[in-house]
């Protein structure tokens, strides 16, 4: 992993030379030193704290982080839970692992300090399956907490009462959508709910539920020690602080990066993560997981913010960028997406579960060569009955970046029908 | 064969149980089937039976649940069981290299196992370490920032490593 650190360290430390899940060091340097008067401070101070930091959820959707939380009722009888994302999948995306591989102490105290906020006594840390050796790392660090009273009944003498639970996924990318990680929580197939009602209202078990991505609740302690105010203006002005951006695919230094929100892309690409591998040309960029829309070389100068990408017809995502340059052929990278979204859709909404699979057959069909000339508007017009058909996001998902590569790479797919399929590529 | 836990995965059984409702024991499933695969190296019928017969639900929900994840096995891999991510990142930084090298060393292309069961392989989506690209998970274990060579000095370890039991995760 990278550890050039252009922007500001708040959240990415590893390469410092220290372990953080020891709970020692992490504490040496500053760790749960403050969460005894944090636990009796103003529920509401303290979420108007996250508020002002402009934290907007970095799972993907950019959602402030603040504001979601003030979705819960406000009185009721039932037990509020916390639940924590940490089904990382979305192809190009790896900043949540570096938490739960290096730094899980950021986000158990993240975890304290919002189930507080929250009125929760329970929280779950949901995390992919593959992760075998995060899970333990996590497990351990959870089980150093208990041992150390930092967790438990009655935590440091506050009465406040927390347990966390961690809970494994299995190998599905949907269990990334909220509703469907509660599906699956809860030992059913992971086939997202219909909303609303959203979670805040009826979530895990029937309860009031707030579901947070990893890297937004690592966040809550950096936002306490430093002040929501100066967090937010580490960033633009409807984007709060910094953020890992992760990068990869055609670079010399593929790796995650802590940069200011805001931080231009063209300077990303070929400053931060020095230039384009062997100085390729570079052919396309996919902004923040395989789910955006791709830009072209001459739309990404560019601020990667949630506002920013949005006035070219992308989206921040994840933050995950991936650089792809000359002589990749689109059609075999558009062939790898769609096959995923083909694989990854939980079969629960007709436009997704067959059309996705559509998509699919119908790239391989360019690639094959067995692709007649109608094809290219056919695959355009699949996406479209997709998009805004479905329960979740993972149809759209899978719509947006075909149709992006039709219509800003037509010419490979023309190619591709008068040359009878791709040359096999290196 | 009926199934039933060992002592040890008993006492992992009931520390699951403990992380959830008592009136939704049903949250335990995707963990407790992770420990009939530890202990069987699969998932049988009768091992999804037991555990329906555990969480008091029924072995239909066991299934419906059970056949949704890729991880839940329901039938026994190899050895060593090469994962192979070939979702983008991967693919630019090339893992189609790696399967070719899988088939010219094991045999075995995604899908397949060696006849003496040493090697399994499979082609997976994104294994969330796109920076370091290409990744192969050979049972639990990353493989990071992989290339030819040390693919190559990897599977021919694994091609000589003494093995036992076939090994349940």
């Amino acid at each position: 992993m990278a550890t050039e650190n252009p922007g500001t360290n708040c959240l990415l430390r590893d390469g410092d030379g220290n372990d953080y899940t020891d709970l020692k060091v992490y504490q040496k340097a500053g760790g749960y030193a403050k969460l005894k008067e944090r636990l009796t401070m103003s529920r509401d101070d303290l979420r108007e704290e996250v508020v002002k930091a402009n934290l907007r959820g970095r799972g993907g959707a950019g959602f402030p982080a603040g504001v979601k939380w003030g979705f819960l009722p406000k009185d009721t009888d039932k037990p509020v839970y916390l639940v924590i994302n940490a089904d990382e999948g979305e192809p190009g995306t790896f900043k949540d692992r570096y938490f739960l591989q290096k730094d899980p102490h950021r986000l158990l105290e993240g975890c304290i300090l919002s189930s507080y906020a929250i009125r929760s006594n329970a929280c779950y840390i949901y995390t992919r399956g593959e992760f075998y050796d995060e899970i333990q790392t996590i497990d351990k660090a959870i089980a150093d907490l208990y041992e150390a009273g930092l967790l438990g009944k009655n935590i440091l003498g506050t009465g406040y009462d927390l347990d966390i639970y961690q809970h494994p996924g299995a190998g599905a990318y949907i269990c990334g959508e909220e509703t469907a990680l509660l599906e699956s929580l809860e030992g059913k197939a992971g086939q997202p709910r219909m909303k609303p009602p959203f979670p805040a209202i009826v979530g895990l078990f029937g309860c009031p539920t707030i579901v947070n991505n990893v890297e937004t609740i690592a966040a809550v302690p950096v936002i306490l020690d430093m002040g929501g105010d100066n967090f937010a203006a580490l960033g633009t002005e409807r984007n709060g602080g910094t953020k890992l951006f992760g990068i990869s695919g055609h670079v010399k230094k593929p790796g995650l990066y802590e940069l200011p929100m805001g931080f231009n892309m063209k300077k990303f690409i070929y400053e931060v993560a020095g230039g384009t591998l062997d100085d390729r040309p570079l052919k396309a960029v996919i902004p923040g997981g395989s789910s955006c829309p791709m830009l072209t070389p001459d739309e990404i100068d560019i601020a990667m913010d949630f506002d920013s990408l949005k006035t070219v017809g992308s989206m921040l995502g994840t933050g995950g960028a991936i650089v792809i340059c000359e002589p990749t052929s689109m059609i075999d990278v558009i062939l790898r997406i769609s096959r995923f979204y083909s694989h990854e859709s939980c079969g629960q909404c007709t436009p997704c579960r067959e059309g996705t699979g559509w998509l699919y057959r119908l790239i391989k069909g360019f690639k094959d060569g067995t692709a007649r000339p109608g094809d290219i508007d056919t695959l355009y017009n699949a996406a479209e009955h997709i998009d805004g058909h479905t329960i979740c996001a993972l149809g759209p998902a899978a719509a947006w970046p075909v149709q992006s590569v039709v219509r800003k790479f037509r010419h490979e797919f023309e190619a591709a029908i008068q040359n009878g399929g791709l040359a096999e590529t290196a | 064969m009926p199934f039933e836990f060992s002592k040890e995965m008993e006492a992992r059984f009931a520390k699951v149980l403990e992380k959830y409702p008592a009136e939704h024991k049903k949250a335990a499933l995707i963990p407790a089937l992770y420990l009939v695969q530890e202990q069987h190296g699969y998932l049988t019928i009768d091992g999804m039976k037991y555990i329906a017969g555990r969480l008091d639900i029924s072995a239909s929900e066991v299934l419906n649940t059970a056949t949704f994840y890729t991880l839940l096995r329901k039938e026994p891999h190899g050895r060593f069981h090469l994962q192979v991510c070939t979702n983008v990142s991967c693919f630019l930084r090339g893992s189609d290299d790696l399967i070719r090298m899988i088939r010219d060393k094991c045999g075995i292309g995604p899908g397949e196992m060696s006849d003496d069961r040493r090697f399994s392989c499979e082609e997976v989506q994104c294994l969330a370490a796109c920076g370091t690209a290409p990744v192969v998970q050979v049972n639990w274990d990353y493989h990071e920032k992989l290339t030819t060579e040390s693919f190559s000095t990897l599977l021919e370890e694994l091609q000589s490593r003494e093995i036992s039991a076939p090994e349940g995760a």
